[in-house]
């Protein structure tokens, strides 16, 4: 990693060379929700004054960009009683602007998913290896977590990443490519008074949250509360809709589904992101679904993203956006979930006597 | 192997074994392909009709058979049906093959229990090839297998061939009768009256509907065969067979490439498996 100081109007001008130039997506004001607040989403741009660099949080995440809605696998062409399959892993060059910290730190656990273990997958290592990302800190939401997580800084998982400083961005540049970019713009090394910003500008941001998880020890919880009638309070509410998950920067479960073009010559093998909300996620054929209920698949994702893959991976995989909670329309969210499930635990704790003392 | 393309295949044979069951016979057609393609008991394959879709198949053949693979297959849905109206000579394509396996060599030097309901036989036939070829490696074999009624039991004249000449015990049950039948009828479990069972030197495999196993295993573990020698075969619906679309995950677990072969005790340990 080298860091590097460059001024906010500087900066504009890179970011607007860089979009100029390549195909880009960044932040974008799409509209107003009820409330009267503005609605973003990651959009194409192609000047730096498209872009909202006051932002605040994308309706959906930048998943998107790796694990679109719908892809194709594979395509058949059929001749005779033969055919041809194609497979292509190619994907186009993208620029990637103003994504938060827990955003790239939710491409980072996606990386973990997909491209470690037996089978990598070349589709999203493509997408991944060709996308520029860049990302931006901000001042936490009322409602954002990713502090609980551990997700409000990150680490790695970009080519440059941008601090707020005042005047100035405080740059983290992770990449050749990022750093040949830039040495045509004027940047200068960090001083002992920008370090000392970029040190209170993160204390800022620390200290800014107002929402807090205690995830301590919530694999297990979520384990003991396997039967918890909280799964059954929130699951009647739960419209199973799906939401939560396609919102979500770290849900990736997928179906495969496979058709004949009208022509009958050819046929396509496409994956679509699904929810383990969707009411057939678990049935298998011959009708049985092994999660009938709502509360069940309710359970079963709150399970995947906090003890799941906490066993799995060692971590849980929420990096505390609340994209889910926003967009649902039951008024679901992470915050209430939890707190539930460990209050559940607590009164339980409480209303038995306490340990016996040792003799 | 690339994971997302198949090998090709040939149907080259096909026998139709009940009104919901064919076995079909295919050879993969790239002769390098075929020599390297190798799989242990228990595994299953993706196998793929282009435009219909794919589908999580267990291999059904001896794992030493390197020309052609078996696999038996109920009619359960669309890929399924399209797949019972093809004939010979179809083409098809497999992926694979994925999943984890029986302990085959952990198992030898014991007694052998496998037990199987309706198409539960079917992922049974590779582990009893494998100790029909390796029969002096175990000690007893006994095949318990139970149907709904005569009509669905499946390969019975191949276990017949293999009690006479390896020496595999096979008894049957049906949950149902017919004026022919004059064998057992009741459920599965009134099968162990007929044998005798060691727990400290036998190992187990079963597999069959998700009810078999709470009964079956219950009554293992009742007898005091250990939980970890058990073993039984789940299934879940699957969309990939490599650990990534999480349709087979139940709980942290995924079938597909942690399964389809778990021992009980795992299994016990798993919310939602049974
Ligand atoms: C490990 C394992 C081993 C198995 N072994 C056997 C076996 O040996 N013999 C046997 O008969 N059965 C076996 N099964 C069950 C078998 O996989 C199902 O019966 C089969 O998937 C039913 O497929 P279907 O399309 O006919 O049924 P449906 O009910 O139509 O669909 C069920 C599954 O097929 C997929 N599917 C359906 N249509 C499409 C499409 N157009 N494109 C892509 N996917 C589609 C679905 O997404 C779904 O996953 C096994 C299952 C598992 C998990
Ligand atoms: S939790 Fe909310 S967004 Fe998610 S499926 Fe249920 S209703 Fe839909
Ligand atoms: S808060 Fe919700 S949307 Fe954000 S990462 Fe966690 S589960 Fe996903
Ligand atoms: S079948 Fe996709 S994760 Fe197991």
């Amino acid at each position: 990693m080298i860091y590097k100081i460059i001024s906010k109007a500087e900066f504009k001008r890179f970011i607007d060379a860089l979009v100029r130039s390549n195909s880009s997506f960044g932040p974008r004001m799409v509209d107003t929700d009820s409330r009267g607040e503005a609605v973003y989403q990651f959009q194409p741009v192609s000047s730096v004054d498209e872009i909202a660099f006051d932002y605040t949080r994308t309706a959906s995440s930048a998943k998107h960009f790796f694990l679109p809605f719908r892809q194709e696998l594979s395509r058949f062409h059929f001749h005779d009683d033969d055919w041809d399959q194609k497979v292509s892993y190619e994907a186009d060059p993208v620029v990637l602007f103003g994504l938060r910290a827990c955003d790239i730190s939710a491409l980072n656990i996606l990386d973990d998913v997909l491209l470690n273990g037996h089978f990598p997958s070349a589709y999203y290592l493509a997408k991944r290896k060709n996308t520029f990302v860049i990302g931006m800190d901000h001042l936490p939401l009322p409602d954002c977590f990713c502090k609980s997580m551990n997700h409000h800084t990150v680490p790695t998982g970009f080519n440059l990443f941008c601090s707020d400083i005042g005047d100035e961005y405080y740059l983290a540049i992770n990449s050749s490519k990022a750093f040949n970019f830039l040495r045509e713009f004027e940047t200068r090394d960090p001083q002992y008074d920008e370090n000392c910003r970029l040190a209170e500008r993160r204390k800022l941001i620390s200290s800014s949250f107002r929402t807090e998880i205690d995830v301590t020890g919530l694999p297990a919880i979520l384990d003991i509360e396997f039967d918890s009638p909280v799964w059954k309070k929130w699951g009647d509410k739960c419209l199973s809709c799906g939401t939560c998950a396609m919102v979500c920067p770290t849900c990736y479960c997928y179906s495969v589904e496979e058709s004949f073009e009208p022509d009958l010559q050819s046929s396509s093998r496409q994956k679509r992101l699904y929810s383990c909300n969707l009411v057939d996620f678990a049935a298998v054929a011959g009708g049985h679904n092994f999660r009938p209920k709502n509360g069940d698949r309710l359970k079963y994702r709150y399970y995947h993203q906090h003890r799941g893959f906490a066993e799995n991976a060692n971590q849980q995989i929420c990096v505390g956006c609340n994209r889910c909670g926003k967009a649902c329309l039951a008024g679901i969210n992470p915050k209430d979930v939890i707190n539930d499930l460990r209050l559940e635990k607590d009164t339980c704790t409480t209303s038995v006597s306490s340990s016996p003392a040792r003799s | 192997m690339n994971t997302d393309m198949g090998y090709k295949c040939t149907v080259t044979n096909i026998v139709r074994l009940t009104r919901q069951e064919k076995l079909f016979q295919i050879r993969i057609i790239d002769p390098v392909e075929r020599a390297l393609f190798r799989f242990r008991p228990g595994q299953f394959l993706m196998l793929e009709l282009p435009g219909y879709g794919e589908v999580p198949i267990s291999i059904s053949s001896s794992s030493s058979n390197h020309e052609f693979l078996e696999l038996c297959i109920r009619k359960a849905g669309s890929v399924t049906s399209a797949l019972f109206n093809a004939g010979e000579g179809t083409r098809v394509a497999i992926r694979g093959p994925f999943g984890s396996s029986f302990p085959m060599d952990e198992m030898a030097g014991h007694n052998v229990l496998l037990i199987a309901g309706g198409l539960g036989i079917a992922p049974l036939r590779a582990p009893l090839f494998w100790i029909n070829e390796h029969r002096n490696r175990f000690l007893d074999v006994s095949l318990l297998y139970g149907a709904k009624d005569p009509s669905q039991l499946l390969f019975t004249w191949q276990f017949n061939e293999w009690d006479m000449i390896s020496h595999i015990g096979l008894h049957t049950i049906v949950e149902q009768g017919t004026e022919e039948w004059t064998g057992k009828t009741g459920m599965i479990t009134e099968l162990f009256n007929d044998i005798a069972i060691d727990p400290a030197t036998t190992y187990a495999i079963v597999c069959g509907p998700p009810v078999m196993f709470k009964f079956v295993c219950g009554y293992l573990d009742r007898l005091g065969i250990p939980m970890n020698r058990m073993f039984v075969s789940l299934e879940r619906r699957m969309h990939c067979g490599m650990g990534k679309c999480c349709r087979c995950m139940v709980g942290s677990t995924f079938t597909c490439i942690d399964g389809p072969v778990f021992d009980y005790w795992s299994v016990m340990n798993l919310k939602e498996a049974i």
